[in-house]
């Protein structure tokens, strides 16, 4: 194999990189400009930061956000881990198949469709828009992919798992808490991660749904850039991206180290 | 009574016509849509057995197993454990344990908590389960790996310890699905001889499944032969070698000669018969009764054959002349393929008893075959 690297592929790293990452790479830059003036470095500070968390509007619209972030996807993660189990062990009901294909088509649903439609749902019913109808909403479109996610873990989950905690005298539930759920565990808590981010960047089914008082972030920043773009808005972007890049390292790093460890163990007990 | 081959022990409780049967399958069916996977099958298994159910993969085996562990139910008929019925009674009740294929080991947790599952569920009491856990880790040799989850451990231990888990609760009987399938040849033939002792220490019914007869001729007191979804034949491992009840039986264990022919002569007792191919007549001693130009197999094992350069003096032994084909050295034996005068092959072995020969058998050699009247068996099915 060629492990030299030639000047045609550094090209190719870099200016992919650069493409990927060089509009975030600015707005953390700019986030620590002096100047109001977004396009204009002033020299380094970081008072945009501290005017933030003065700024009510902002901060109130992140606590919803979290707010729903973490109650749609705990929700969310509930009944997809239900759907995705009575998909994968009950696989002889008629229109198995009619369901199947059904949890898969939010994924691929527009938003704006997804949005319009809990809309209309909400105005029929005179659901009073709000918290909970954002909430809701983001249950219905996130809990598909908490379904896939623990639907591809559940294909390779070995059975006899559970038929042996029966045969050692566990009731179903019991069997399942004590063994499904904890071997199927790290897929739960990935969907989980996985419907909380969905949550916290939708802006398309939020604005559909949300109603006053519950303004979530990226429906707030949103509405702010249209009156222009402030450091303000630069410095909570920065913060958001590293919540979630710390997040997806940590995750990988569990993953990772929990992978080295499982094959350091293997070798080991076969020296024995 | 004849008496065949050699047995272990003392233990026939399904000649004594007062025993009562442990495991009683009542004629048993078991079909998956269109597949019939047992089929109206009746089996008694006896307290303390150590019983094999020996069949290809498909035969029904494992669903005879899973059925009497309660993962599955008979489509009709009736299985009693003890004189009690268990139709309806779902496997978290049933008073038997299994070991799996796969172990089946929780990999979230140690090899303790894995032994320890089964007694926690029955709600005993910590300093009891301790104590028990301590047993079985001492029972299986394997104390010093307590705290190890299984995937820090080697094949070998993770089947000791799937096999102290089921066997934690004392079941009355256990059930042993392929148990030593994943085991290395060397490891496969010692495990066999520590489960033999587990259960002879322990007292305890085993009925286990398998697809190797040698493992099933090891271990167990009796086997039943299964083909698609049927019992072919249940014996003592000797019998069923030595008197296999049909052809597929014979065919099934070891390895056999199987010559087709008609009756030519029926006497009281031994008969001869034509072979199909012609130009050979067998004389063979049979207690069944046959009437003149009955369709007939003749079936005899390589080893029960004799081979050599000289034709037997004994003018009572069947006797016949070919080439030889082929030679499979083995170590302990070799195995001679011999090209009949008529056109048969015949299978014979003998035991490399010596080390030295003198002048020995090669490809192309004129050989006599030859056997007793009773080293074969006669089969009309």
């Amino acid at each position: 194999m060629n492990t030299t690297w030639s000047r045609f592929n550094i090209a190719s790293v870099v200016l992919g990189f650069a493409f990927l990452y060089l509009p975030i790479v600015l707005l953390v830059i700019y986030s620590f400009n002096e100047s109001r003036l977004v396009t204009v470095w002033a020299g380094f500070s970081t008072k945009w930061y501290f005017a933030l968390f003065n700024n009510r509007g902002l901060m109130d619209a992140a606590w919803v956000t979290a707010r729903v972030g973490v109650l749609s996807a705990s929700i969310a993660t509930v009944l997809g881990t239900l759907a995705a189990i009575a998909l994968t062990r009950y696989t002889r009901f008629r229109g198995r198949l009619l369901f199947s294909g059904m949890i898969y088509a939010p994924l691929v649903m527009p938003e704006v469709i997804t949005g319009l439609s809990l809309l209309l749902l909400f105005v029929a019913v005179n659901f009073d828009r709000g918290f909970w109808t954002v909430t809701l909403a983001h249950i219905t479109f996130s809990m598909c992919f908490v379904a896939v996610v623990v639907q591809s873990r559940l294909v390779t989950f070995d059975r006899s798992l559970e038929e042996a905690a029966m045969d050692l005298g566990a009731p179903p539930v019991t069997t399942f808490f004590k063994i499904t759920l904890p071997v199927i565990l790290p897929a739960v808590i990935s969907g989980w991660m996985l419907a909380f981010t969905l949550s916290l960047d939708d802006l398309v089914i939020a604005s559909f749904t949300s109603g006053p008082g519950a303004t979530t972030l990226p429906m707030k920043i949103y509405s702010q850039v249209r009156l222009g773009v402030t450091p303000e808005i630069n410095a909570i972007c920065t913060i958001l991206i590293a919540i979630v890049a710390t997040g997806v390292i940590i995750a990988s790093l569990i993953n990772k180290r929990r992978e080295v460890q499982r094959i350091r163990d293997e070798q080991a007990a076969f020296r024995i | 009574m004849e008496s065949f081959g050699s047995f272990r022990r003392k233990f026939a409780p399904w000649d004594d016509p007062a025993a009562k049967p442990y495991i009683r399958f009542e004629n048993v069916t078991k079909t998956f849509g269109d597949f019939t996977a047992v089929n109206d099958l009746s089996l008694d298994v006896f307290n303390r057995e150590f019983f094999a159910l020996l069949g290809a993969s498909g035969c029904g085996k494992s669903t005879l197993l899973r059925m009497l562990a309660g993962f599955e139910e008979p489509t009709s008929g009736r299985i009693l454990l003890d004189g009690q019925d268990l139709r309806g009674i779902p496997p978290y009740r049933r008073p038997v344990n299994m070991m799996f294929q796969s172990y089946a080991l929780f990999p979230h947790m140690t090899v303790e908590g894995n032994i320890a599952f089964g007694l926690k569920q029955d709600g005993m009491a910590k300093s009891e389960i301790d104590a028990r856990v301590g047993e079985m880790l001492k029972l299986v040799k394997l104390e010093q790996f307590a705290k190890r989850k299984p995937h820090q451990l080697s094949g070998g231990q993770r089947q000791r310890v799937a096999l102290a888990r089921a066997v934690a609760k004392r079941p009355k009987v256990l059930l042993l699905d392929e148990p030593l399938g994943a085991l290395d040849k060397k490891l496969r033939e010692e495990t066999q001889f520590e489960l033999m002792d587990l259960q002879y220490k322990l007292g305890l019914t085993f009925m286990v499944v398998t697809h190797d007869q040698e493992e099933a001729m090891t271990m167990a007191d009796r086997i039943a032969v299964m083909d698609h979804g049927r019992i072919m034949q249940v014996a003592t491992p000797a019998e069923v070698y030595e008197a296999p009840a049909s052809k597929f039986v014979a065919d099934f264990i070891g390895n056999v000669n199987l010559l087709e022919g008609a009756v030519e002569k029926a006497g009281s007792g031994e008969v001869e018969i034509a072979a199909a191919t012609q130009g050979l007549t067998i004389r063979a001693d049979t207690s069944k009764a046959l009437s003149s130009g009955q369709n007939v197999w003749f079936a005899i094992r390589p080893e029960k054959i004799r081979i050599g350069r000289e034709k037997p003096v004994d003018a009572s032994f069947n006797a016949v002349e070919g080439e030889l084909w082929d030679i499979a050295y083995f170590g302990d034996m070799t195995v001679f393929h011999v090209r009949l005068d008529n056109g048969d092959l015949i299978k014979a072995s003998s035991l490399n008893a010596v080390r030295k020969v003198e002048n020995p058998l090669t490809y192309d050699d004129r050989v006599w075959v030859s056997f007793d009247t009773d080293a074969g068996l006669v089969l009309t099915a």
